[in-house]
């Protein structure tokens, strides 16, 4: 074992260990904790017989179980819960730490295992959001329990999607396509003229740096409350990233690339079709996955500054101020869903497009 | 081959290989890279490793490093575990390619491992080894500033500059054109009479192995294995044009014929 | 004439004047039908063209402020105001600054510690890579008022919770270049100190480090431009702090247009002007290590 997994192992049963005896002490303790503390404490034989990986698995999975358990059973949570907590933690990492050790020396697969490592790092998280929210009683005005926001969420529905139709499908959609469609339109003129390229592009390339976002009261004053008015912010935003991109795409390709075009006496149309449109597909690519977060934000940033009584950005802005913060997280899962679908589904369609590119051979997105 | 052990039977041994081996796990099954070597490099040799690619030339020259370590046979540096002489910074490593950091300067890049090693009178060091491989005038040029062969030397430097008595070298001039090649190795040969250090040295060029070396060992792949150890008989002083003589063809046309036998079966 | 035309100033130059040439034909067009309803309120006829073409260039709260509208009303909020008083645009945007520059900096902190831990230890590497590239697709600045609020309702107000937006949108950029350029060096260069038997905070400090601090700087420059972003948005949720976000909110809702164009420019001046100082920061930092000019 290396060094790291010493100090856990003996921090992971010490704690554990002295949860028992303060969980013994009290002795209203809830038997699964008591169970799992001294399961935890008995980990310490692992001094002289080898403690497989997946006992570690084990521990940290009973340990969490039991102390999920356990949550409603007290007003405010004795000393020896914590302790069981952070044994819970202790546990995890380890078994994490030991299981990527397990990967580099290939005794298990990565590629199932390397998957399940982030999985466990995500749940660890929620679980100790959802303990210690509910544990400590943090007001919920500040952060509520992951399962208040998932009851809320699940109350809400009929609200979250029209939210969502009204800024994701409307002015999200919208902005993104008349804003890419812009931007790449812009980008082939500007690439026929030396002339534009040199004086547009750095202008370009400062104001992509700008918060744009910024010109949202500008937009809701010309165009309305409703999501038009955003779309404009979403095309705004989109426009430039798209702009630079292409035209750096375009110009990917290499002389003796371009040179062979011309000993066929390819026109200007052939070339950009068949040689310099699919050089810089990968460019293109990075300025819609670039833009697709970039839409999200714009549209419902946007909506801080006034919409009709729909609309995600509406939602979070005015739920913060009654302060119904479930409400305003649960719209934030939402959003992550949406923003994390929006992006995978670009990244999907590069695969297919540019799978010639190393990046996507490599095998990583 | 079984040894009468006279008191200090390693007086001179420098590296000392019996039945070395080294295997690779890949997920196409196990790749043997080094098979059986048996082999002594004694103090002040030029001792060159020639062979087609796989042959496990350059593994060997790691091992000797302790850059991968082997999975049966012993090995020993000085005497002692290859970690162990790496721990007393026993041997100076020169790479295919110069390895310079592009953010020091040649001086600052010479100084690299006198600061790692805590090692005083760095300024000394520097002017002496840069001269050694007649640099001196570059201190304060960046890598990127000087031509490949001159970025080499100025990594032999840097391998010279903590005073090791062990050079190994692993096909240190590959990626340079033949004349500056030839260049370097009549430097390299002059280098080695001054400062009489012991040198091994991984390439893949018949003449070079032969103009440069007091032994040469020629090696073959799958498993990779040594097939031949070739004693020099050439003079210690070797203008260029000594590889027109006719034992200098001679040498070269035994190496030959050893690469040729080693992979035979190829053919 | 072609010298001049082949570089880049003249070209970008001509474009801005294009671009401000459009600005005010867009100005006549767009503050012409509530001019022509003032007028007629006024009872004002046959005014002549140059005349109402002027009036549409100075309208009080016009739908597009004509360029030098802009340009007065940020020299007025300026210079022409005192700077601790609530009306100049440079108290506000000092606020913003700090707000950016505090988040900024600690952002850079926490993305570089992160991605130090991420490639020393393959265990958070695994548990913590994805979750971070996976969060660069969701739009995270959604949070700003709820950590503005949040922390309010607990007591935590002023620089701290904007500044806390812009730590966690100027992280992400650096922790994903730090992690690539920590790993730059190629494994020759890691055998060479290892051949040098160099301890682990050797192999940091005389490899790893260097060989970062370009992409060092290229995640900085995305951050700083984000961080800004990040405490304008943060403004947006609370308006007694005062900053460059409130400004927009409140020029919104009173309809003053030019105190809206104004602030906006400031903010990008601002954001031009930090991006510039990170990348002079770069180009010392680079010529110190001998990078190719």
């Amino acid at each position: 074992m290396s060094r790291l997994q010493t100090v856990l192992a003996a921090l992971a049963a010490a704690v554990s260990l002295v949860g028992l005896v303060l969980a013994l002490l009290a002795g209203d303790a809830p038997l699964p904790v008591l169970c799992t503390l001294l399961a935890g404490s008995l980990t310490a034989v692992r001094l002289r017989f080898a403690w497989s990986i997946w006992a570690d698995g084990a521990v940290m999975v009973l340990s969490a179980v039991a102390i999920l358990m356990a949550l409603p059973a007290y007003d405010s949570e004795p000393l020896f819960f914590w302790l069981a907590l952070v044994a819970c933690w202790a546990f995890a990492w380890l078994f994490v730490e030991r299981l990527s050790q397990a990967i580099r020396q290939r005794q298990v697969s990565g590629k199932i295992f390397g998957l399940i490592i982030p999985l466990i790092f995500g749940l660890a998280l929620l679980f100790i959001w959802e303990v210690v929210t509910r544990g400590a009683n943090v007001p919920q005005v500040l952060l509520p329990a992951p399962s208040q926001i998932w009851a809320r969420l699940i109350d809400s529905v009929p609200t979250l999607v029209a939210d969502f139709q009204q800024t994701f499908l409307k002015a999200v959609l919208a902005g993104y396509a008349m804003g890419c469609g812009a931007g790449f339109i812009v980008a082939i003129i500007v690439d026929r003229s030396p002339f534009l390229k040199r004086g547009l592009l750095p202008i370009g390339n400062f104001v992509s740096a700008l918060p744009i976002i910024g010109i949202a009261p500008i937009m809701v004053m010309w165009f309305g409350f409703d999501w038009q008015s955003k779309a404009a912010v979403v095309v705004a935003m989109t426009f430039f990233p798209m702009l630079i991109n292409t035209v750096a795409g375009l110009n990917q390709s290499s002389s003796i690339e371009r040179d062979l075009m011309r000993t066929y006496a390819a026109g200007y149309s052939q070339t950009l079709l068949k040689l310099r449109l699919p050089a810089a597909a990968p460019f293109i690519f990075n300025a819609l996955k670039i833009n697709s977060t970039l839409a999200l934000i714009g549209a419902i940033v946007a909506e801080f500054f006034g919409t009709p009584i729909v609309g995600m950005g509406f939602r979070i802005s005015t739920e913060v101020g009654k302060l119904n913060i479930d409400l305003v997280w649960a719209e934030i899962a939402v959003a992550a869903v949406a923003g994390s679908v929006f992006y995978g589904v670009i990244a999907l369609i590069e695969r297919a497009v540019t799978f010639w590119h190393p990046s996507v051979r490599g095998g990583r997105a | 081959m079984t040894e009468l052990a006279p008191p200090s039977p390693d007086a001179m041994a420098v590296v000392r290989a019996q039945n070395l081996g080294l295997t690779f796990p890949t997920n196409d099954g196990d790749v043997i890279a080094l098979s059986d070597v048996n082999l002594t490099i004694n103090k002040g040799e030029f001792v060159s490793f020639i062979g087609p690619s796989g042959c496990g030339k350059t593994t060997f020259l790691r091992t000797i490093a302790d850059l991968e370590q082997p999975t049966s046979g012993t090995l020993t540096v000085n005497g002692t575990t290859p970690s162990d002489a790496r721990l007393n910074r026993a041997y100076g490593y020169v790479f295919q390619a110069p390895a310079l950091y592009p953010w020091r300067t040649i001086a600052q890049n010479v100084a690299l491992p006198l600061e790692i090693m805590a090692l005083t009178d760095k300024a000394e060091r520097i002017a002496r080894t840069l001269e050694l491989v007649n640099l001196t005038g570059f201190e304060n040029k960046y890598p990127w500033q000087l031509s490949g062969g001159m970025q080499q030397r100025a990594s032999i430097a840097r391998a010279l500059s903590f005073d090791a008595d062990l050079l190994l070298m692993d096909e240190p001039f590959g990626a340079l054109d033949e004349i500056v090649r030839d260049h370097l190795n009549s430097e390299l040969l002059k280098l080695w009479a001054r400062t009489r250090k012991t040198i091994a040295f991984v390439t893949h060029s018949i003449p070079e192995a032969v103009y440069l070396s007091t032994k040469i060992v020629v090696m073959s792949p799958r498993p990779g294995r040594v097939t031949d150890i070739i004693e020099s008989d050439l003079p210690a002083e070797r203008p260029l044009d000594i590889r027109e003589t006719p034992e200098f063809l001679r040498l070269a046309a035994r190496v030959r014929d050893g690469l040729r036998a080693g992979h035979s079966y190829e053919e | 004439m072609r010298q001049l035309l082949a570089g880049k100033t003249a070209p970008i130059l001509i474009v801005l004047l294009a671009i401000g040439l459009f600005w005010y034909a867009a100005a006549i067009w767009m503050n012409a039908p509530w001019q022509q309803t003032l007028n007629q309120r006024a009872g004002l006829e046959n005014v002549s063209a140059i005349d109402f073409v002027a009036q549409t260039w100075a309208q009080d709260k016009p739908l597009l402020p004509a360029p030098h509208q802009v340009a007065g009303e940020i020299w007025n909020a300026t210079v022409g105001t005192d700077i601790a008083s609530k009306r100049s645009l440079a108290y506000h945007a000092g606020i913003t600054l700090s707000a950016t520059l505090l988040g900024f900096a600690l952002g850079t902190l926490l993305g570089v510690g992160l991605a130090v831990m991420i490639v020393h230890n393959d265990a958070s590497e695994r548990s913590l890579m994805p979750w971070i590239i996976a969060s660069q697709t969701i739009p995270i600045l959604a949070i700003a008022p709820m950590v503005v609020v949040g922390l309010g309702a607990v007591g935590v107000t002023g620089l701290l919770p904007k500044a806390l937006i812009s730590m966690y949108l100027s992280f992400f950029p650096v922790v994903v270049g730090m992690v690539k350029g920590l790993r730059t060096p190629e494994a020759i260069q890691l055998d060479l100190m290892h051949t040098y038997s160099a301890t682990p905070w050797q192999v940091f400090a005389k490899l790893r480090w260097p060989a970062a601090v370009p992409f060092l700087f290229a995640s900085m420059k995305v951050g700083i431009a984000i961080s800004l972003i990040g405490a304008v948005v943060g403004e947006l949720s609370n308006n007694a702090g005062g900053g460059l976000g409130v400004r927009l909110l409140t020029g919104s809702y009173n309809g003053q247009t030019i105190q809206i164009w104004a602030a906006l420019f400031i903010a990008a001046g601002l954001a031009a002007l930090l991006v510039i100082a990170v990348g002079g920061a770069e180009r010392l930092v680079n010529r110190a290590m001998g990078a190719r000019p």
